[in-house]
């Protein structure tokens, strides 16, 4: 999905209400077909990308920390439907704090298709924390280079390529305020659902003494225990970590969700 | 999941004991490492062009916004000139719909209810009652929501309130609370429900206490009208007419910050005796300036603003209109029973710089701060048996002029309207703000002290001023 990339200079995105093949369902999606998540820092207009595919007027305002609770909308493309979660803003997955938790547990346990992380190109060295944490987590991601016009206006150019290249995954540039690039988001989102669009996340290189032997043994265990997960690794890791919720989750065997049912066993018990 | 149990354990013990053999530093490695390769990638994939103008003029104004001598009186300012804005500029649109929503269409309603031959009973419950103060809710709160709104909204669009945050968060430090504060005290400015659901954002359930119980102390959207109507008529009544909008405006300022302090006062005293703790540290991203969006800003103050209070408001006042025809036409003892209310709270009001008509009103007014104002119109119309065609109607005035007449006649002075202005700045939440605080605490104690606390600061200010002005005149 490079090609994703070649709207951020032609602004192929309508900045109008219309979008060709889109269907607005507002906050009754419906039976579904894929669940997408939408992530990113806070104050990085993630709300303003929502209320653009779904048609709500979820409140935005140029503050971090607006979004507290999840909403959630649906919306339709190329015959598709997809229900559409907003999460609150949060810097990283590794702590927390209770906004973070409701991102992290839904990104984990909630089983999106697709992890939509909205980042912004104007600070992109600190919002890509956030982006290398969701692709230890999952495959299924694609990266949302919001505030585009922000970044021209301050003269940062941003290979929107190349970037797709180091991580992975679709990046598409986008101006989300004026519509910008949501065609092309919402082929990606269309693409990684459907499988058309193959993600090879970029995962980090730890040079830890004994921790890739140590992660090797407890990945086989917990793989053992729960089935094949596909995060057997990153649940390992957060044991190694003494992580409380991961370590509750694997107590209580909730952890087992990860590998099972689909993305309707959201809120449900284990 | 029974049968992953013993799994589960062994898989629990071989996490500990390989946790053991690690670098003790694990977790901060780990991030680095995050670092690393964000700044790797980045590094690669930005390039910066030279100098931008844009980032030059941000800097210079957040030296202004958040400088430490220059923030809080730019914050003052801006108030300021907002309150200013609203004040004036709604002053003329009240008039007119008083005009149409009540001399005109009142009437007409009375006629066509005469017309019918309903019974009067009938017509006073509806017309009297339930069509009045809503119509009175919307000439007296439409015009300075649908100025208010806007500005606030053009505000926050624009990046300024997290600036705000920035300036008072060693303030709050300093009480011992989370400087997230002053963001879920902004989000009370709007609506005090609002802000205490806000309060999720900090995570120390200690400091997220002390932002629940103190955010009644931000003025809502429910009393901001009444503020500025009050000010205007007592304490711009007390300057020539060039100067009344700004005086006006001052008083309502100094009740914000008298909000502000009682705030940071009450945030002290809570984290030095039942929430004892130290601040945690956090960090606040300060957004970019952006220019806002007109439309949007529109869209969002109307509709999801200005409609949204002005229909609670309107649901809240039709009930309570009913509800104060009734008190004021069902009569015990020779007397109706609004009258043993108002007579049976006029002593302690007196002793708080009030009058028995206002804590009838705010007794009435419980669901909705809204309404307290026509409610309390209503009332003193009845008392002073001025309302022209019937007992319980409420007066009609279209301007502050006549607005003052009724109250004169009441019995009201400057002392009156001043302590009313910081009674509907300390008195207990809104009874959707009280359920919104046990649905986010859980707690009957806390909210039973969120609850009842303003009335602390409220009796002590109230009572302080009347006996000084007393003691001075």
């Amino acid at each position: 999905m490079g090609g994703c990339g070649s709207c951020a200079a032609s602004g192929c995105g309508t900045s109008g209400a219309r979008i060709a093949g889109l269907t607005r369902l507002g906050l009754r999606p419906g039976a579904w077909d894929a669940v997408v998540g939408l992530a990113g820092n806070p104050n990085t207009g993630k709300s303003t990308v929502f209320n653009r595919l779904t048609g709500l007027r979820q409140h935005t305002g140029n503050w971090p920390g607006k979004t507290i609770a999840r909403a959630e909308g649906g919306f339709g493309y190329r015959g598709r439907r997809y229900r559409l979660i907003d999460l609150p803003g949060t810097y990283s997955l590794l702590s927390a704090s209770p906004d973070e938790e409701v991102a992290r547990d839904f990104i984990l346990f909630g089983r999106p298709d697709v992890v939509v992380v909205v980042v912004d190109a104007t600070a992109l060295e600190r919002n890509l924390n956030l982006a290398l944490q969701v692709l230890q987590i999952t495959d299924r991601v694609v990266v949302c280079l919001n505030l585009m016009d922000e970044a021209r206006a301050l003269g940062i150019d941003v290979d929107v390529d190349g970037l797709a290249e180091d991580l992975g995954v679709p990046v598409v540039a986008c101006v989300a305020r004026e519509g910008a690039g949501m065609v092309a988001l919402l082929d990606a989102i269309h693409g990684v659902s459907v499988g058309e669009v193959a993600c090879r996340p970029r995962r980090l290189g730890l040079s830890v003494p004994g921790l890739t032997e140590a992660l090797d043994r407890l990945t086989a265990m917990v793989a053992g225990a729960f089935g094949d997960l596909p995060q057997a690794r990153w649940v390992a890791l957060r044991l190694l970590h003494r992580d409380r919720r991961i370590t509750e989750a694997v107590r209580t065997g909730e952890i087992a969700r990860l590998g099972a049912g689909d993305g309707a066993a959201i809120g449900a018990g284990p | 999941m029974s049968a992953a149990k013993p799994d589960a354990r062994s898989v629990l013990e071989a996490a500990h004991e390989l946790g053991w053999r690690l670098p003790p530093d694990l977790n901060d490695r780990i991030t680095e490492a995050i670092y690393a390769e964000s700044s790797e990638i980045a590094g690669r994939r930005v390039r910066r062009r030279g100098g931008s103008m844009r980032l030059a003029w941000q800097e210079a104004l957040d030296r202004i916004l958040t400088g430490r001598w220059t923030g809080i009186p730019a914050m003052v300012l801006l108030l300021g000139v907002v309150l200013w804005l609203t004040i004036t500029g709604a002053n003329y649109p009240s008039g007119m719909l008083a005009e149409l929503l009540i001399d005109r269409w009142w009437h007409g309603l009375r006629e066509v209810f005469a017309a019918m031959g309903a019974p009067g009973w009938l017509r006073g419950i509806v017309v009297d009652g339930m069509y009045l103060t809503t119509a009175w809710v919307v000439s007296v709160m439409l015009p300075p929501m649908a100025i208010f709104f806007p500005l606030f909204t053009i505000l926050e669009d624009f990046g300024y309130l997290p600036r705000v945050a920035f300036n008072l968060d060693r303030m709050f430090k300093a009480a011992g609370a989370h400087g997230k504060q002053a963001l879920t005290m902004s989000m009370g400015l709007g609506c005090n429900a609002a802000g205490v659901v806000a309060c999720r954002i900090i995570d120390s359930p200690r400091e997220r206490l002390i932002a629940i119980v103190t955010n009644n102390f931000a003025l809502c959207n429910g009393r901001w009208p009444t503020q500025m109507l009050i000010a205007s008529v007592f304490v711009g009544g007390l300057f020539p007419p060039a100067l009344g909008g700004m005086a006006a405006a001052g008083a309502v300022m100094g009740v914000a910050g008298l909000g502000f302090a009682l705030t940071w006062l009450a945030s002290l005293v809570l984290s030095r005796t039942v929430l004892r703790g130290e601040a945690s540290t956090f960090s606040l991203e300060l957004p970019p300036y952006r220019p806002p969006n007109i439309l949007r800003t529109f869209y969002t103050s109307i509709i999801d603003r200005t409609i949204f209070v002005l229909f609670r408001a309107v649901v809240f006042a039709m009930p309570a209109g009913a509800v104060i025809w009734l008190i004021g036409n069902v009569h015990v003892g020779g007397q109706s029973l609004a009258h043993w209310m108002v007579g049976a709270l006029d002593a302690p009001a007196w002793w708080l710089g009030l009058n028995g008509v206002i804590l009838v009103a705010y007794v009435v007014a419980i669901p909705a701060n809204e309404i307290v104002i026509p409610t309390v119109l209503m009332l003193t119309a009845l008392v002073t048996g001025q309302a022209g065609a019937g007992a319980g109607v409420m007066f009609e005035v279209e301007e502050a002029d006549r607005f003052r007449q009724l109250l004169d006649a009441g019995g009201w002075t400057v002392l009156t309207g001043v302590c009313l202005m910081i009674f509907s700045l300390c008195h207990n939440p809104c009874s959707t703000t009280i359920y919104t605080i046990w649905r986010e605490t859980r707690s009957l104690k806390w909210t039973v002290l969120a609850t009842l606390m303003p009335f602390v600061p409220g009796i002590v200010l109230c009572g302080g001023i009347a006996a000084l002005a007393r003691a001075l005149t």
